[in-house]
């Protein structure tokens, strides 16, 4: 069997790669599976950050890759979840130190010991970007109600498409329902009428999650987050639960219920 | 006041942002994923036109080549609607040559009559509206080319 190899991109630079790769990745180990992370934004690691492991790194991926460590010395064990793991990107190096084929090596290793391996791409379409996806088993993109967002998302489906891998799915992170309702915002049914991709979770804007990435403990663990609840949804769906997409009405006061009762 | 209303019935009259975002993104996605800027584009309708130009007239006003999205794969669709050919009226000037050439045809036509010198055509292709035109036409001269010709 082995791990499921999951790659989390977005071409675009700060929808939320990071962020989702944590969320995800901690929502997994709390449903009880082995899951390990690799960063591979090398020369600009923060997965390690996002997810409070900064002061326990040794050696990095760059390490493994050239030799001076085995593979799991370069594990990072998350103390507070026991069945999660690190392996945090290079941050003096550059994405040139790495080559899709040693992704592909690494992860091979990594397969028997484990149900998950969760790549964090770098933003992009070069080099880094390679290294992230050669070993995807599936993809996660990642995307903001955005033009330029949903654009690089795009241009992504297309280079998974030439590669022919999967299609991968959809995450719509930082959508504001508020602003969707009063027409100016994208809605996720455009986004997906767009890009004609499955989605997989709408992670709704949420003033928890800068404080959650200030105190390195990942939002989705947060219980009043509907950012931390859309993630732990997501890690279900990943395990074939049928979990219905959140209704991000906010407050379904009064007038709304009395709205709805017109519309039927 | 009207604000209110149209939140308690879920109006939305003029559309937001929203909407002009889904369809610049959708406009710029079909050039982006077929690497076809806008501008080529407009330069492979033009020269499209010129080749049909070459063999049909059509409807200038009602052409409409556009890309579509099947998914996401792109395809050309061309409406163009052809002329008919009895929508086209003749100008003055090709009435006149019309004219002409009948004239022309009529007077051999009876050429030929004189030729064949056969008894029962004659009646059959000489029926009494073409010399009515023919004295239409031009008063004097038509009879008198008639008998000149020939001989």
């Amino acid at each position: 069997m082995g791990a499921r190899v999951i790659t989390v991109t977005s071409g675009k630079g700060g929808v939320g790669k990071t962020t989702t790769t944590a969320n995800i990745s901690v929502a997994l180990s709390r449903l009880d599976q082995r899951v390990v992370m690799l960063d591979a934004d090398i020369g600009l690691r923060n997965l390690d950050v996002v997810t409070g492991l900064e002061n326990r790194i040794v050696y990095d991926i760059v390490d493994v890759v050239e030799g001076r460590c085995n593979l799991k010395q370069a594990l990072i064990k998350h103390k507070q979840f026991p069945s999660l793991y690190l392996i945090p990107a290079a941050q003096t190096r550059d994405k040139t130190a790495i080559s899709p084929a040693d992704m592909l090596d690494i992860v091979a290793k990594l397969k028997p010991e484990f149900d998950f391996i969760i790549i964090d791409s770098p933003a992009g379409i070069e080099r880094g970007f390679r290294n992230a996806v050669a070993p995807a088993d599936e993809v996660i993109i990642v995307t903001n109600p955005e033009v330029s967002a949903v654009r690089d998302a795009d241009r992504i489906i297309g280079l998974l498409e030439a590669e022919n891998k999967e299609p991968g799915k959809l995450i719509i992170n930082r959508l504001k329902p508020d602003m969707v309702k009063k027409g100016e915002m994208l809605s996720a049914d455009d986004i997906t009428d767009i890009l004609a991709l499955d989605i997989i979770g709408i992670v709704p804007e949420d003033e928890f999650v800068i404080p959650a990435s200030n105190s390195g403990v990942p939002v989705t663990l947060n219980e009043d987050s509907k950012a931390g609840l859309a993630f732990q949804n997501i890690a279900r769906r990943l395990l074939g639960q049928n979990v219905p997409l959140m209704d991000l009405e906010q407050q379904p006061g009064f007038f709304r219920r009395l709205v709805k009762l017109f519309n039927g | 006041m009207t604000n209110f209303f149209d939140r308690m019935f879920g109006k939305n009259n003029k559309p937001g942002t929203g909407a002009t975002a889904k369809s610049r993104l959708e406009f710029v996605l079909v050039h982006d994923r077929i690497n076809l800027p806008p501008e080529r584009m407009a330069e492979m309708k033009a020269e499209i036109l010129q080749v049909i130009a070459k063999y049909v007239s059509y409807d200038h006003d009602m052409v409409d080549i556009s890309l579509e999205q099947r998914d996401r794969s792109s395809a050309l669709v061309a409406d163009i609607p052809f002329q008919k050919a009895k929508d086209v009226l003749p100008s003055d000037a090709d009435y006149d040559a019309d004219l002409e050439a009948w004239e022309q045809a009529k007077t051999k036509q009876t050429q030929n009559t004189f030729a064949d010198d056969g008894d029962t055509p004659k009646e059959m292709v000489e029926p009494s509206f073409i010399e009515d035109d023919a004295l239409n036409a031009e008063t004097d001269e038509p009879p008198t080319e008639d008998d000149n010709d020939p001989v």
